[in-house]
């Protein structure tokens, strides 16, 4: 029976060392495949992450130019317009969830929220494609309608439900003597959504963007469908443009593996992934500093 | 007009946002839903359900075959591991450092689990492009979620099940087996039908390991032709992927006919899942409720 026991033990246990494994299998090929473009190749940092010149060569000899800036402008364009589209959104709609109609929120608002969650980044993509690309180009007569903007709206779509679902939880978080004070003082509703509820769940909030921005840094196809794939700096909003996770996703399946052109792809995945880390640093630091306010109050 | 006025009006306005961007909002997901799906129905014609190149029959029963295969992978380690975290593992570094992966692993974007299976899966492996590389690459990514899923359901137990069970003399592991989880079931179900529902979904991780493009006979039984439905060493295009290639690619004439109806079948999925998931749910609380 003690002897079950421990082989079952030692099952469970594996299984749980089996994800540390896992997670750091992932870490070490990428960062093996990623640094290729630096020590095989011999290019620097700096010219992967500056320079504006990507023309790597498809074989082993190298010797082609790696700038991937214009891949991180793109990312970087696209996920900070999404944000910009999508947390007035949903902070709105957190607080509807949390204060304003708490109840018609949990029949209604909840899953129609985690029915979005759910839908197909493919399917955001196609219908940003059909509808959406055709739609600006005859709003704002552009010759193309794929653009950073028509990637911005695709993606701000996509993160409404993560920031909105984390900060109606932070702003439900906080403790409800606050309002019961602020509405003792003589508050309207409105001002004890700015002056208390807000202010007092903002590590809650930021963690929610960030969460968002992770997502959207992340998402290839749904962007790759309507961003259309020009290997430029955006010029503005209106023009297309390339963003990492695209660059991966159209060229990786042409290039010779092993090659100077897959490395360079390579290095962009290790990019992203070192950003999901700074992503993850950022939400543990904001959720110590938040356990400490609320301890000190 | 005095101060008190103004907050009483700035109050109203902020109101009506309130309930306008709330109802925007509902309008958008409803507006698109039943966009996809009158598109998808629209042109509708049951030989775009065929199982071969001009049908996406092939496509859909890929994305069960796949969906399952990943379900079989990681929902026993996903538990295991969930199981271990909820019963045996130490409050310590260790026990951190696996939460810390969890939390990685769920915010990998998934091309770059793509990309690791590519690598691993199928390069490194010598195979050319297959599902079960394809099926690993999405258990990869749905692992987290029942790990998650599973520690949280054994942690909301009562703690007097467990008490009782060693009270009347049983072990830790038969205390595990045969009163903790078969109580978690429906939590636990919930969550793989989620898990489930993102891999139906799936696309990017799927881009380099389950290869877009599936030739199917289903005439063939035997498990290792390369065309036999059932073997699992072989190209399998999934639905969301068939969307991606039929915008990128574009072969077939009818491309974005099957792209419609193939994004329509895809919410229809959706819905059915997440209805599927908080019905589940419902009926685990209401269990729960009575005891």
């Amino acid at each position: 029976m003690a002897k079950k026991d421990s082989v079952y033990r030692g099952l469970v246990t594996a299984c749980g060392l089996f994800i540390i494994l896992l997670t750091l299998a992932i870490g070490i090929f990428l960062i093996i495949r990623g640094t290729n473009t630096f020590t095989v190749y011999r290019h620097h940092v700096a010219e992967f992450l500056f320079s504006p010149i990507w023309n790597p060569k498809d074989d082993f000899a190298g010797g082609g130019q790696v700038g991937a800036a214009v891949f991180i402008m793109g990312s970087i364009c696209v996920c900070f317009l999404a944000l910009l589209i999508s947390a007035p959104f949903s902070l709105a709609a957190a607080v509807f969830m949390s204060v304003i109609s708490p109840k018609v929120s949990e029949k209604i608002f909840r899953p129609s929220v985690e029915i979005l969650v759910g839908i197909p980044s493919v399917v955001y993509g196609w219908v940003g494609a059909t509808v959406l690309v055709p739609f600006l180009e005859r709003l704002f007569h552009l010759p193309f309608g794929y653009s950073v903007l028509a990637g911005g709206i695709v993606l701000a779509v996509m993160i409404f439900p993560t920031i909105a679902s984390v900060s109606a939880d932070a702003i439900a978080g906080v403790p409800y003597g606050y309002q019961e004070a602020a509405y003792g003082l003589g508050s309207t509703r409105w001002q004890v959504i700015r002056r208390v509820l807000l202010p007092a769940a903002k590590p809650g909030i930021l963690t929610g963007i960030i969460l968002g921005l992770s997502r959207a840094f992340g998402e290839a196809l749904a962007v790759a469908m309507v961003i259309g794939k020009t290997k430029a700096f955006p010029s503005s909003i209106f023009s297309p443009a390339s963003s990492l996770t695209t660059a991966i996703a159209s060229d990786m399946g042409g290039a010779t593996e092993g090659g100077e052109y897959s490395a360079g792809l390579w290095s962009m995945a290790l990019l992203l992934l070192l950003i999901s880390y700074l992503f993850i640093f950022l939400t543990r630091r904001i959720s110590l500093k938040g356990g400490r306010n609320h301890e000190r109050s | 007009m005095n101060a008190h006025k103004k907050a009483l009006a700035a109050d109203r306005a902020m109101t009506a946002v309130f309930y306008g961007v709330a109802g925007f909002f509902l309008l958008l997901l409803a507006a698109f839903t039943l966009y996809v799906l009158a598109r998808g129905t629209a042109e509708f014609e049951p030989s775009l359900f065929a199982f071969n190149d001009n049908g996406i029959g092939n496509q859909f029963f890929n994305t069960v075959y796949l969906v399952f295969l990943s379900l079989l992978i990681s929902v026993p380690i996903g538990v295991a591991a969930g199981v271990y975290m909820a019963e045996y593992a130490r409050k310590g570094r260790v026990t951190e450092f696996i939460r810390t992966c969890i939390e990685t692993l769920s915010s990998l974007p998934s091309i770059v689990v793509g990309l690791f299976g590519s690598l691993v899966l199928v390069e490194m492996a010598h195979f050319k492009w297959n599902l079960l590389a394809g099926a690993l690459a999405v258990s990869i990514l749905s692992l987290p979620l029942i790990t998650t899923t599973a520690e949280d359901a054994m942690r909301a137990l009562p703690a007097r099940w467990k008490e009782g069970s060693f009270a009347l003399g049983a072990t830790h592991r038969q205390t595990i087996t045969k009163v903790l989880l078969p109580a978690c079931v429906p939590r636990i179900i919930t969550g793989v039908i989620l898990a489930a529902g993102r891999g139906f979904g799936e696309a990017a991780a799927l881009l380099y390991t389950a290869g877009m493009s599936t030739d199917i006979n289903w005439h063939s039984w035997n498990l290792a032709s390369p065309t036999c439905p059932l073997n699992p060493i072989r190209p399998g295009e999934t639905l969301a992927l068939h969307i991606w290639a039929s915008r990128t690619e574009a072969v077939a004439p009818n491309a974005a006919q099957i792209a419609d109806l193939s994004s329509a079948v895809l919410i229809v999925m959706v819905l059915l899942f997440s209805i599927g998931a908080r019905f589940l749910a419902r009926r685990a609380s209401r269990r729960f409720g009575k005891c």
